[in-house]
């Protein structure tokens, strides 16, 4: 117990002695603010169990399963053997939703290391130089934003070919327009600041101000902005999978189970559901966390 | 040290063209300390900022060390020139911890010993080593200014530029960095260049002083003369009364409407 | 100074925190008549909070206690929010640092004088604007029908800050709190400004309190000086002999102060003493 204490205030010492502790500090801090919001607590538990059942698929299941087909078990109700049943394959719909969490992490992720980067990189030299720079930058933001991203999406889907690399592909060509034009306000605001001016008198370039100096200040409302868009993400590529231009059978991607699953809705109920409720889940726990993130900034800048 | 000869600065173009300068010219020897007084929109910071080479100056010359620059500067140029600003809030980096913000423009000039140059420019403006690794929401307003000069002296420059650097702290915490800044001229043989719109505080420092106003150097004048309130100007009388607190005599009140 | 337009007895304003409650104003009494009062102090003083809890705008969960607040015969601790919405404008009033806050940025500064005076007064459009532009002249504003339109952004800080003053005193109130009332304005506007907030209590024969940073303001300015240290009132004394002042913190800052024609190799530095963080018992 005595050391629980000492490490809390190892970590709350307002003069660190370090880097690591000052940074520590400024985490653990940030980890108390966020502790007391039971909603985005409960967000990021259903975030770390998504993580946690991708990482031990393995072992929470058996690899074989989520593929091998046994028509003679087609669509079983829930039962010891197979927990949520099985599909028109005869396939254990439980193994299937596990090997799936890898599925949409992969996209969820792969989307995430597009977009951030493209977005900044628009976004942070269009409001730091402004003027012609700006005006063409936001203008090829503008003819992104213009369409129904859905849509967009569908169109490069189409045109690319259906599979998950694709699909990837053409969710980040759409999201990424709001990103650039998050970090383009961010930047906005503080270009003109007098750290901004401190470091320009001190010789740093203009890649080291955006990269030192204005990114650390973009990038916590582009992950608030990320987070909250995650449901949106997760339910576009299930939209796509559902449409066949996502993964491809018989991976088990979540939204393709749902396709295949409304023909036996009425009567096989769950074939459809288990996964509809996998996206549920998981996209309301990134929507929580991305609340609660947005919680613990508002409340330390006011 | 400083010299600026018929010196305009311009902003926008055309017809919407304004001259926030204008042909603006003085001396500052080295390890002189010359201020420039005026109000808001006077136009004083606007020739600091030109100084450092921040904005460009439209017409005229600026010299540093006898050598003219421009709005671009080499390296040398830069680290000869350094600035503390008036607000401690907004000039220290929100995410940054003093370690962070110290260490950045050895990093830009590629020095040597940079744990030995933190610890000595903290040591130097009064910090310890207890405040090396807070962030600025950690520190008080004078403390928070103190790191800023050390950011300002920590590439050894020639020339300090002050703009406003007291006015946005408490009495007490002023008397410390005033005299923080009478130290450090002194020890380091600094040139200064202070801009204030408080009579007392520029005179404390400088012995020589600007009165601006609207873009022009109405007159130059010493501490001394100052005080005995020999000033030519009647711009200058008027602030030298305003600056007693108040005085009705002084208000010329239909002046400004 | 016959009548006793302000009480406050042992005031109190106390903020919850993570680490016990602050305290930021504690054991602060003092009276105001009709008299010139300027309250001193360092940011975090509790000089603009003692101000605020007066005109009840400590926002929650700060609390405020007293032994008594009295303004006039009214009793300020039992007045609910919306009782004293009606006191604010007309019997006491405040002007704030700057006037581009307090303003309304959708409507011109005339209307929102004007609407200001229908609120206290029953009067119809016309003549509230005619008022409007009465107080907008005796604040020296020396074209009032073309100010009348104007909206917050065209006018100056200085101007806007006499818009301001008109506003606050257009319903007459008894008592005008002043919270850096020039702080944000230029030097040679801050005297204009003055000078008006001088003229208008003394024709009007109305209480002011001015609180500020600066002493040489507050000294030449007002009839009396309370100081604050650490949310108590270290001291009172006449303005004019603030010079004098007897409280070590009062002189330190006195000293502190550079001044023209007294130029010294260095300025002393206050030496905070603990001893005067302790309570002071009324006595």
């Amino acid at each position: 117990m005595s050391e629980a204490i000492t490490l809390r205030a190892w970590l709350l010492d307002p003069a660190p002695a370090s880097r690591r502790q000052a940074r520590f500090g400024r985490w653990f801090r940030a980890w108390l603010a966020f502790r007391r919001n039971g909603l985005a607590v409960a967000g990021l538990a259903i975030v770390l169990l998504l993580v946690a059942v991708a990482v031990f698929a393995p072992l929470l299941a058996d690899r074989q399963a989520a593929t091998f087909q046994d028509l003679a078990q087609r669509l079983q109700p829930a039962s010891w053997a197979h927990p949520f049943g099985t599909d028109e394959l005869g396939r254990d719909i439980y193994t299937r939703i596990v090997f799936g969490a890898r599925i949409t992490l992969t996209i969820v992720g792969l989307v995430s290391l597009i977009v951030v980067p493209l977005g900044l990189g628009i976004g942070m030299p269009a409001g730091y130089f402004g003027g012609v720079i700006d005006k063409v930058l936001m203008r090829i933001t503008d003819i992104f934003l213009a369409f129904p991203r859905l849509i967009l999406a569908l169109a490069f889907a189409a045109a690319l070919g259906p599979g998950i690399e694709n699909a990837v592909i053409a969710i980040a060509l759409t999201a990424w327009p709001p990103y650039a034009r998050l970090a383009r306000a961010e930047t906005l605001t503080r270009r003109r600041a007098e750290f901004i001016e401190a470091a320009q008198l001190q010789g740093a370039s203009t890649a080291r101000i955006l990269g030192t100096q204005i990114l650390p200040l973009c990038l916590p409302s582009v992950i608030m902005r990320l987070t909250l868009d995650m449901a949106g993400i997760i339910l576009t590529a299930a939209g796509l999978g559902f449409l066949g231009l996502g993964a491809q059978p018989p991976a088990p991607e979540w939204g393709a189970m749902v396709s295949t699953g409304r023909g036996v809705l009425l009567d096989q109920w769950w074939v459809a559901t288990v996964p509809g409720l996998a996206i549920f889940i998981t996209s309301l726990g990134f929507n929580l966390l991305g609340d609660g993130l947005r919680d613990v900034s508002d409340s330390r800048s006011a | 040290m400083i010299t600026l000869e018929h010196v305009t600065v311009s902003f926008g173009s055309g017809a919407s063209r304004v001259d926030a300068v204008r042909d603006v010219s003085f001396r500052v020897e080295e390890g002189a300390a010359f201020g420039l007084v005026g109000e808001s929109g006077s136009g004083k910071s606007t020739i600091l900022r030109a100084i450092a080479g921040l904005i460009p100056h439209a017409t005229g010359n600026v010299l540093l060390a006898g050598r003219e620059v421009g709005g671009r500067r080499t390296p040398a140029e830069r680290k000869m020139v350094q600035m503390v600003f008036q607000d401690p809030y907004g000039s220290l980096h929100p995410s940054q911890t003093v370690d962070q913000i110290l260490s950045m423009p050895i990093a830009i000039h590629k020095l040597d010993r940079a744990e030995a140059r933190v610890a000595q420019a903290l040591a130097e403006v009064g910090l310890g080593p207890q405040h090396r690794f807070r962030y600025p929401h950690q520190l008080s307003g004078g403390q928070r200014q103190r790191v800023a000069i050390a950011r300002a002296l920590i590439l050894a420059p020639r020339i300090l530029l002050l703009d406003e650097p007291t006015s946005a702290l408490d009495v007490s915490v002023q008397a410390e960095i005033l005299n923080l800044l009478v130290r450090l001229r002194r020890e380091l043989g600094l040139t200064l260049l202070m801009v204030s719109h408080d009579l007392a505080v520029i005179a404390h420092i400088c012995e020589r002083i600007g009165v601006m106003n609207r873009g022009v150097l109405l007159e130059t004048t010493t501490a001394d003369d100052l005080a005995a309130g020999t000033v030519r100007e009647t711009y200058t009388q008027q602030l030298l009364r305003s600056n007693s607190g108040f005085d009705s005599r002084s208000a010329e009140l239909d002046v400004a409407s | 100074m016959t009548d006793t337009l302000l009480t406050v007895r042992n005031l109190r304003v106390t903020y919850p925190g993570d680490d016990g409650d602050f305290r930021a104003v504690r054991n602060v009494s003092f009276s105001v008549g009709r008299e010139r009062l300027g309250i001193v102090g360092e940011s975090g003083s509790g000089k603009s909070t003692t101000g605020r809890a007066i005109m009840g705008l400590v926002p929650p969960p700060g609390r405020v206690e007293a032994d008594a607040l009295r303004l006039g015969e009214t009793d300020l601790l039992k007045t609910s929010e919306r009782q004293f919405r009606r006191l604010r404008g007309r019997r006491i009033a405040m002007v704030l640092q700057d006037p581009k806050y307090s303003l309304d940025p959708v409507m011109s500064v005339g209307q929102q004088i004007a609407e200001t005076h229908r609120t206290h007064v029953r009067a119809g459009q016309r003549a509230a604007r005619q008022a409007a532009l009465d107080m907008l002249a005796a604040v020296h504003i020396r074209d009032p029908e073309r100010v009348y339109n104007l909206y917050p952004h065209q006018v100056s800080g200085g101007m806007g800050q006499r818009v301001m003053i008109a506003m606050m005193l257009i319903a007459g109130p008894d008592l005008l709190i002043a919270d850096e009332p020039t702080s944000a304005l230029d030097v040679t506007v801050q005297q204009q400004v003055l000078v008006i907030l001088d003229e208008m209590v003394r024709s009007r024969g109305m209480g002011l309190i001015l609180i500020s940073h600066n002493l040489h303001l507050v000294s030449a300015f007002c009839d009396r000086v309370l100081v604050m240290y650490a949310g108590q009132v270290v001291e009172t004394c006449e303005a004019s002999r603030l010079g004098e002042a007897r409280h070590p913190y009062t002189q330190g800052l006195l000293a502190a102060l550079p001044e023209l024609g007294h130029r010294r190799a260095e300025l002393p530095q206050l030496r905070r003493d603990p001893a005067w963080l302790e309570d002071i018992v009324p006595a």
